[in-house]
């Protein structure tokens, strides 16, 4: 009989974290991160140039994967001086700053896969971080967004694709939830991107030759989906083999595409062939082979099988040390960080942020810039709900994580000019035809939710078109032209003809808005310890530390100046009173000055008014004095009780915050104090009236208690309490005490 | 200045040049001689398996699309027949793609050994 637990355990039960799977390791399921007791010893034997044993087996027991890394994947002459380096010694070459990344890559390109995979286990989790920080290839980091959409509406994808540029993307990828409509996705990622940004790289995620065609037809600018596996089986079920794989990368390269190809830890394990070895080792294989085909880059780190990773010990420090094998085989790196791999914030966030701290040449393989629903890889690990989150991350830490803001006018202006071009460009092409009702509601929308407009037909009827009637590039670019999308076009025909000049097809290229080529050959990453390697320029670091949230004190006087009223006046100067009955409410010096609203949201003239009347309610007199010469609220108190008939006085700050004192205290003691400024209501203030009421009777009240609140209220206000404090100082002068009135 | 596949300067190519129909794909395709001139590079770079990448890229530059697609999918395991692999190895040698050549044989060894030729 199962006992239920107790409440402890059936609270932490309940918690998001408890909703991902978690695996015992079993290395015949090939559940296991790193060091399968069946993963190879690294070996390599070498007879004239070239392998005939690598990794504990001859030539005769290759399957296709050892012999195509045998014949292209290795650099011979080094091999023997490689594998012989200690594994240790190698892995503290890799974190020193001393010793340059030419070095290790060099060495490297002598490795097998099982010499690498047991060379990058011995990293611990920070040296990973120090070693992405000097291995990946490019200098400067960037970042690439998912956009697609449940409908593939065209008009959202090209306003989403213009957004996605406009928060610093540069690389987008889509795909689609109905096969057909490959083409038109393309051409509507391709104009949006082109409307917010030059040099924006545009792929469309279909089935390999699909996608290839598509290349040829200039419709997208580079492809990624061209799948490698660790274990002969799942490659083949994947229809593939690395002698097609690496044709396929050729005929990307003869048509000038820039191309990478994806792979990820627990893939094999997932499809149940991962012939009892760890994910890393057969990762390890999968980036010997990218390597070998001549890829100029990987997707890696999980992808779709992030969670497998993750779901054993060491996992996810398995996926970050995938990509950081792509960087030592001096490749372009794509890190994952792409799939959902938890439901817990926390744990997905645990997950990405070493990447992002020492930075890679796409921090996500697939940030999902767009709603979660409509997200047609499966919802990301990033998603447009975490965009203000990202951004803030990079402002934390100042790391350049690829975004920046982008500011709501602006990205009206680009979403309605990306739905104006595709609506211009699928009329003139013959495509279809968009109402403006549908394109008002794409300029609007958060998600295609938001867009019932949209015709569902459209995409498919228009593809078909652009097959039949074998519309490429060029077409697109006439449609712009005529339809005074100039800048469009020129755009996208410098994206033509960035593939005539190939220099992004070098390791890990992308481009600048000025169409510059970031690549490992133009933008190397040359990093020596502190103070070398990427620092973002002077603009780059802007753009990182600005957010749009951030408030100056300036911000909030201009937000109080909206709240000003005249119902809270000066009478003139205050004097001492000596009715028993007297009691001073002393206000600080922005009061009736600057700052009108307390930090609830209830207005000062309001809180004033329900401490006059609680004070009433005890058959005490309220009298409202301004002290001018203090923003320390205990002396604002203590004042104001020195010159109370009654010796008891109510100290309350402009931003809400409120305190009982008495005249014989101390400044800093006092009788109650609400200390949590943004959680008071009316009931509250009233209440601490009645209180100094009754302690000017003599009385001794119940104690007030601060409302209990668990939001991060700090979090929320202590900026703006920071910027009201100022505000209070610049306010406070030498004047002498003022009695004020509130209209009741 | 580069050229694209056509011999058409890459400065020739405008909008206004498209919008007069006077630009085919051909003109922004790139030219065997700049993917040699990448496989430099890239071998200058520490990559020379890119580098022999864009070599075998260059032999098939001058292949239609869907000839390319074909091969491609000759590729594919369970496609062809070993005896298939290697008509294509002979027909790309006689085109001069000796690279692309050496990989349909090595393909028709490695597939013929584990089983993943046409049955």
């Amino acid at each position: 009989m199962t006992q239920t637990p107790i409440g402890r355990f059936r609270f932490m039960d309940q918690q998001n974290v408890n909703l991902d799977g978690f695996a015992t390791p079993d290395a015949e399921l090939g559940l296991i991160a790193f060091d399968s007791p069946h993963d190879p010893t690294p070996s390599i034997s070498i007879h004239n140039g070239e392998v005939i044993e690598m990794d504990g087996k001859t030539v005769d027991q290759f399957d296709t994967i050892d012999e195509f890394i045998a014949l292209h994947g290795l650099n011979i002459p080094v091999a023997e001086e490689a594998m012989a380096i200690d594994s240790l010694q190698f892995a503290r070459e890799i974190v020193d700053p001393n010793i340059p990344r030419a070095h290790i890559v060099h060495m490297a390109s002598g490795m097998t896969p099982a010499k690498l995979a047991e060379v990058l286990a011995k990293l611990s989790a920070a040296e990973l971080v120090i070693a992405m920080t000097k291995l990946r290839s490019r200098r400067t980091p960037s970042n690439q967004a998912h956009v697609t959409n449940r409908s593939d509406d065209p008009l959202l994808l090209a306003a989403d694709a213009a957004t996605a540029a406009a928060f610093g993307f540069r690389e987008i990828e889509t795909t689609v939830p109905v096969a057909g409509d490959a083409p038109s996705n393309a051409i509507a990622v391709s104009i949006g991107a082109a409307v917010a940004s030059p040099g924006m790289l545009v792929q469309c995620s279909v089935e390999e030759a699909a996608e290839l065609e598509m290349g040829m037809r200039g419709l997208v600018s580079y492809a990624e989906t061209v799948s490698l596996y660790g274990t002969e089986q799942i490659f083949v079920d994947g229809d593939d083999t690395p002698w097609s794989k690496a044709f396929l990368t050729s005929a990307y390269a003869s048509r000038g595409i820039k191309m990478r190809v994806t792979s990820g830890g627990g893939a094999e394990a997932l499809m149940g062939g991962a012939e009892n070895c760890s994910m890393f080792y057969l990762e390890a294989r999968c980036v010997s082979l990218a390597r070998a085909i001549g890829s100029q880059g990987v997707q890696n780190g999980g992808i779709d099988s992030a969670a497998v990773a993750g779901s054993v010990p060491g996992g996810v420090r398995s996926l970050m040390a995938e990509n950081l094998m792509v960087m030592v085989r001096n490749l372009e790196a794509c890190t994952g960080n792409d799939a959902l791999m938890s439901e817990s914030d926390v744990r997905r966030t645990s997950r990405t942020h070493p990447i992002f701290i020492g930075g890679s040449d796409f921090i996500c393989s697939g940030f999902g810039s767009i709603q979660r629903y409509d997200n047609m890889f499966g919802p990301s690990q990033w998603n447009s709900e975490d965009i203000d989150d990202f951004l803030a991350m990079q402002r934390d830490w100042g790391v350049d994580g690829g975004l920046r803001t982008a500011q709501e006018p602006e990205v009206v202006r680009l979403r309605r000019r990306a739905t104006e071009a595709v609506t211009a460009v699928y009329s003139w092409l013959g495509l279809g035809d968009f109402t403006s009702a549908w394109a008002e509601q794409a300029i609007d929308a958060a998600g295609s939710k938001d867009v019932p407009d949209s015709d569902l037909m459209l995409p498919l009827s228009a593809s078909r078109t652009i097959l039949d009637t074998n519309v490429t590039m060029l077409d697109v670019i006439t449609a712009l032209a005529e339809t005074g999308f100039d800048v469009e076009a020129e755009r996208c025909l410098d994206m033509l003809k960035a593939r005539v000049a190939g220099d992004y097809l070098q390791t890990a290229a992308i481009f600048d808005e000025d169409m510059n080529v970031l690549s490992l050959v133009t933008d190397p990453n040359v990093y020596s310890g502190p103070g070398t390697g990427y620092r973002p320029s002077e603009k780059r670091q802007q753009e990182i530390d600005t957010i749009r949230q951030q408030k100056s004190v300036s911000d909030i006087r201009n937000e109080q100046a909206t709240f000003v009223t005249d119902d809270l006046r000066v009478l003139g100067e205050a004097e001492v009173s000596h009715d028993p009955r007297d009691v001073v409410i002393g206000v600080s010096p922005a009061t009736g000055r600057e700052i009108w609203q307390t930090l609830s949201g209830i207005s000062v003239s309001d809180a004033l008014r329900e401490l006059l009347a609680g004070l009433e309610e005890e058959g005490c007199v309220g009298r409202i004095v301004r002290i001018n010469d203090t923003v320390d609220l205990g002396m604002v108190g203590l004042q104001a009780a020195r010159m109370s008939g009654s010796g008891i006085s109510i100290g309350l700050q402009a931003k809400g915050t409120a305190l009982i004192h008495r005249r014989d205290l101390a400044p800093l003691a006092n009788l109650e104090l609400y200390s949590v400024a943004p959680t008071l209501d009316k009931e509250l203030y009233r209440l601490m009236g009645i209180n100094a009421g009754r302690h000017a009777k003599g009385a001794t009240p119940e104690p007030m208690r601060n409302p209990y609140s668990d939001e991060a209220i700090e979090a929320r206000y202590h900026t703006r309490v920071v910027g009201l404090v100022a505000i209070e100082r610049d306010c406070s002068s030498s004047a002498a005490p003022e009695t004020m009135e509130v209209d009741r | 200045m580069t050229q694209g596949f056509s011999g058409k300067d890459s400065g020739d190519v405008t909008v206004a040049a498209i919008r007069q129909g006077d630009i085919t794909i051909d003109d922004v395709r790139i030219h065997p001689e700049t993917l040699e001139h990448q496989a430099q590079v890239a071998e200058q770079h520490g990559n020379p398996q890119l580098a022999a990448n864009f070599r075998r890229a260059a032999e098939l530059t001058s292949m239609p699309d869907e000839y390319v697609l074909g091969l491609y999918d000759a590729l594919r395991p369970g496609r062809s027949t070993q005896e298939q692999l290697t008509k294509h190895a002979e027909e790309l040698e006689a085109r001069g793609a000796v690279r692309n050549a050496e990989l349909f044989r090595q393909a028709a060894s490695a597939y013929a050994r584990r089983g993943l030729t046409a049955k």
